[in-house]
């Protein structure tokens, strides 16, 4: 046994001094196995998103290896699925049917990498979420929180291509959307338009290459870069904490990557590729051969962008319809207002935040120890108002699916979220500024007891 | 399934006999051990059954591995997606079980304590400021430089963009207001036959294209309906434009490009919804009988129609221009002129 | 051609006196139309069409269609399917059980049927119909309302039903009616080979190829965001809370 263990040490010690010669990275690998990690559930949101990202790499490759982004060439389907033989398509839109049909587990890893983007953002937003009700945004880490905004806005678009690469029916009207939200932005958007697309909708033929050399290198790399400038930056200020104990601004309480924090990190990793394998091979996303092959003249009812993208078309739906013209000339066509200025302002005041509140509560100080959201009930409220504006647009964009399952008419659905969404988040402000310092006051008045009845003792 | 459970049971007994063989040999370990250095991680009591239960979740996990493999190499199974997907599913299921357990029963539990980082370094700072002032102290005209500095870069900057205007006609937004349609140009259907007058019924929809232009453009999709000729109540300028009642308006919805692609036609009028042009996107719903005015939904602009005329033998003819630009809007948009 | 035009005129005729073709099945169901039917469409299917009193029993804002001529397909129809009697006459019908039991139908149906000529029940062959035919037909002329794969939608002003238990007669029927808000299409746009390749592939979305695994109604985002965040985020997060909870050694 004594043996085996020295010989055991002995592979390692010669790996890491062989490393450690050529690169003379050993403190910063002994730095690393010990680095500290403070323990709560709600810091692995981060990790999902990351192991979820691991999970749209290796797919995504395996997927580019079949799939043809091109739209120059039709021709009619012959394959295996019948109720699309004899149809015109494109060989994008092929190449995608015959993943589906013919290439051997192609579909578990197309529903996978679908799974993966969506639950990727999901993650994202939870953390960021996360990130906002506990300050982990504030000095020194304002950095890390704009550059995790980034890739949030980065992994929308990302999300958007991937869904619009295939050109099925579903696709073809999304980007029929893109185009005109394009094509809205006051001055530039004619010309941003015809320049993406290379001509007007559906555009060029060089514009199925360009989407993809954009979902599957240019965004994907931008990603990667900023996700390792997160991680670095992360490492370099390390991570915030819940205080309380031990753990003070100045000291950090956690589990070192080894011996325990990795093969929980690892367990995470592992979690994540089970659930997405599990939905991958369970549970149907985008069937694309019942939508079948776009053209410009056909759409279906009940089209909607994935989850991530909700909100957006949501918002289009409910802005009441108007042009800003000036006589017979339109300035600001409508699409802009659901497509470009709502998203802008959310990523905006979201962007704004740090500064904002440095500003107003002239806090310009180092943090390393989080807020409890209640002990910052302005904060806390106004974060929950927007989430509330956002949310309630978010599933104003299922109001058609609504009606179709619990028949509340639509027209009377959409005035209802018209007024909703200008007082549901003021209602909630106040709510949630109450609840927060009620939940302080009697946080206060148990203190004080226990400081009562500490004394008498 | 039983064999499975039998599998279960051996795989358990194997662990579990493994363990009692080992007790001793591992205890007697621990002071020949002796000439090891100091620990640098702190030491703990070793919790076996914590271990044998890794164990069993690895094998589980690896006899999911094998049978992703096997369902793979088997062809034709019914359900295949299905039970790939299982197996490996099941495989991280299981690692991950097993990692949790060596994370949280098996490996130390002990906390560190480490201070945070310096939040800054005033010495270092000061010194690359230094260094910045200190290497720019030669030049006699800073402002100056700087402002060449600062063009060169600009102009370079825009020389180095330039390049993406070939992208597309960034300027071209005539190719924004082109349509297929002429005076003269047939209707067609799905299936390239002309549309004849008198082929065009009240009740439904028809979809037309142009002859002799490509089909997947935005101009090109039109949308066919006849009403009453009585009840229209189109623009004055607008006479003519729909023989015996038959409209032609534009596919392509103004709000955001998508295909209207339904006519809301009703039975029995009195009871129901006027009729209507309906996008499926965002519902905005057109009024075919005023010249495609918007009734509800985002849409800001009308429905451009395309004026009809009959030919010779009863068959539709464009009979000019839409009455205004296809799609979308943008910035600077003419309401009227498409061409 | 003589013989045609007879025959014409014959059924032109019984058409024409219903009272004389009184067998026992058109009366029965005259008795069901008067108690049923009447106060909305009118004594012998005349419709009413003008705003008036109410005319009928409980109160019904009576309102609708003449009958005469619309022929056993579109009574079939109606009564098949629930949509009528409708509460009220504004309302969109949907589907129901319907509150006749088939012999009252088949009264009903022969009753309304003689008072005008109209068409018959159609019989559609399915099994003659193009499956991949029939999916381009639906997209061009139903997927805007009834959605590609035929799971229903929303016309503003109205809804497109599902036709998950739509049979292939009632979509045949459907097509050539068009109800309440659906635009009707004739042999001419719809002609019987086409009829059959729709009524195809509308059979075919009841059990579509699902091999991707659980098919969450065929709506596609929207019940895939659901399972996102209510599955896959509840027992991601789930993982994330055993993890990161202290451990009790």
């Amino acid at each position: 046994m004594v043996g085996r263990a020295a010989a055991g040490r002995a592979v390692i010690r010669g790996v890491v001094r062989f490393l450690d010669e050529r690169s003379g990275t050993a403190p910063l690998l002994r730095k690393a196995l010990r680095y500290v990690f403070p323990d709560h559930w709600s810091f692995l949101l981060g990790e999902i998103a990351l192991y979820a990202f691991v999970v749209l790499v290796g797919t995504g490759i395996y997927l580019t290896l079949f799939f043809d982004p091109s739209v120059a060439h039709h021709s009619y389907y012959h394959g295996s699925y019948a109720p699309l033989r004899g149809l015109d398509m494109t060989d994008a839109y092929r190449s995608v049917v015959n993943i589906s049909f013919e290439v051997k587990a192609g579909l578990l890893i197309r529903q996978t990498h679908h799974w993966a983007a969506n639950v990727f953002i999901a993650a994202i937003v939870l953390h960021l979420l996360r990130v906002f009700f506990t300050g982990a945004f504030r000095k020194p880490r304002d950095l890390v929180y704009y550059v995790g905004l980034a890739m949030l806005m980065l992994a929308l678009v990302e999300g958007f291509l991937g869904y619009s690469l295939a050109d099925d029916l579903l696709s073809g009207m999304g980007l029929a959307i893109a185009y005109s939200v394009a094509l809205s932005l006051p001055f530039v958007g004619a010309s941003l338009a015809l320049l993406l697309w290379g001509a007007p909708f559906p555009g060029a033929e060089s514009f199925w290459p360009r989407m993809y050399v954009a979902h599957v290198f240019v965004l994907p790399v931008l990603i990667g870069g900023l996700l390792t400038a997160h991680l670095l930056l992360v490492a370099a200020r390390h991570h915030t904490q819940f205080g309380g104990g031990r753990k003070t601004e100045r000291r950090l309480v956690g589990f070192p990557t080894m011996p325990s924090y990795a093969p929980r990190s690892i367990g995470v990793a592992c979690s994540v590729f089970s659930v997405l394998f599990l939905l991958g091979g369970l549970v149907q996303i985008n069937p694309i051969w019942l939508w079948g092959p776009f053209h410009v003249d056909q759409a279906t009812n009940g089209a909607q962008p994935d989850w991530y993208l909700g909100w957006l078309i949501g918002a289009l739906r409910l802005v009441p319809g108007f042009d800003v013209t000036i006589g017979g000339y339109t300035l600001v066509p409508n699409p802009f207002w659901g497509g470009v200025l709502f998203p802008l302002l959310v990523f905006a005041i979201l962007a704004a935040w740090p500064a904002l509140e440095r500003r107003v509560t002239g806090d310009r100080g180092f943090h390393n120890l989080l807020d409890r959201p209640r002990d910052r009930p302005w904060r806390t409220a106004l974060g929950a108002a927007l989430l509330s504006w956002v949310f309630l647009v978010f599933v104003f964009a299922s109001a058609d699916r609504v009606y179709v399952y619990l028949k509340i008419s639509y027209t009377t659905q959409i005035w209802v979220y018209r007024v909703l969404v200008w007082v549901l988040p003021l209602v909630v402000l106040l709510v949630t500024r109450r609840v927060c310092r009620d939940l302080q006051a009697k946080e206060r008045v148990e203190h004080e007891r226990h400081l009562a009845e500490r004394a008498s003792a | 399934m039983s064999s499975g459970a039998r599998w279960l049971v051996a795989a358990i007994l194997l662990v579990l006999s493994r363990r009692r063989r080992r007790v001793t040999p591992v205890a007697k370990d621990e002071p020949e051990a002796a000439p090891t250095p100091a620990r640098v991680t702190a030491p703990e009591l070793p919790d076996r059954r914590a271990e044998n239960v890794v164990l069993l979740l690895l094998g589980l996990g690896t006899a999911c591995a094998v049978a992703f493999v096997v369902v793979y190499a088997l062809d034709r199974l019914p359900r295949q997606t299905q039970l790939l997907g299982l197996s490996l599913g099941l495989a991280f299921a299981f690692l991950a079980a097993a990692s949790v357990v060596v994370g949280r029963r098996v490996v130390s539990q002990h906390e560190r304590e480490e201070p945070y980082a310096e939040p800054e370094h005033l010495e270092e700072q000061e010194a690359v400021v230094l260094v910045a002032q200190e290497s720019a102290s030669r030049f006699t005209r800073k402002k100056l430089v700087v402002l060449a500095a600062g063009g060169a870069g600009t102009a370079l900057g825009a020389a180095l963009i330039a390049p993406a205007l070939s992208l597309g006609p960034a300027f071209d937004m005539e190719s924004l207001y082109r349509t297929p349609w002429r005076r003269g140009v047939r209707l067609l259907d799905e299936d390239g036959r002309a549309y004849l007058a008198e082929s065009i019924e009240p009740e439904t929809f028809y979809t037309a294209y142009p002859e002799g232009a490509p089909r997947e453009q935005l101009g090109a999709p039109l949308v066919l309906v006849r009403l009453e000729p009585g009840r229209l109540e189109l623009p004055a300028e607008r006479r003519g434009w729909a023989p015996g009642g038959i409209l032609a308006y534009s596919k392509i919805c103004t709000h955001a490009g998508c295909a209207i692609s339904l006519y809301r036609k009703p039975l029995f009028e009195p009871t129901e919804p006027r009729p209507a042009l309906v996008c499926p996107c965002h519902y905005s719903t057109f009024d075919p009988a005023t010249g495609g005015t918007v009734l509800f939904g985002p849409a800001g602009r009308p429905l451009p129609q395309l004026p009809l005329a009959v030919g010779e033998r009863g068959e539709l003819r464009a009979g000019g221009h839409f009455s205004g630009p296809v799609g979308p809007s943008w910035w600077g948009v003419r309401l009227r002129g498409a061409r | 051609m003589p013989i045609s035009l007879l025959a014409l005129a014959a059924v032109s005729f019984a058409a024409a006196s219903p009272a004389a073709g009184a067998d026992g099945l058109a009366g029965r169901g005259k008795e069901l139309y008067s108690k049923s039917c009447a106060s909305c469409h009118g004594p012998d299917g005349r419709g009413v069409t003008t705003q008036g009193a109410p005319t009928g029993a409980g109160n019904v804002r009576a309102l609708g269609p003449s009958l005469r001529g619309v022929g056993a397909l579109s009574t079939d129809f109606y009564l098949r399917t629930g949509y009528m009697p409708l509460r009220d006459a504004r309302d969109q019908p949907h589907r129901r059980k319907p509150p006749f039991t088939d012999p009252q139908i088949s009264a009903i149906v022969a009753y309304v049927a003689s008072l005008g000529s109209g068409p018959a029940v159609p019989r559609p062959h399915p099994e003659r119909g193009s499956l991949s035919r029939g999916l381009q037909l639906f997209t061009e002329h139903c997927a805007g309302c009834h959605q590609i794969a035929a799971v229903g939608g929303v016309v503003t002003g109205g809804l497109a039903p599902s036709l998950r238990h739509a049979t292939p007669v009632q979509v045949a029927q459907a097509i050539r009616i068009g109800p309440y808000l659906m635009p009707s299409s004739s042999a001419r746009q719809i002609d019987d080979r086409d009829l059959d390749s729709i009524v195809r592939y509308v059979e075919s979305t009841k059990h579509p190829e699902d091999r991707g695994g659980w098919a969450i109604g065929h709506v596609g985002p929207v019940p895939e965001g659901l399972v996102t965040w209510l599955i896959a985020v509840v027992a991601l997060v789930g993982v994330a809370v055993l993890v990161g909870k202290r451990a009790r050694p």
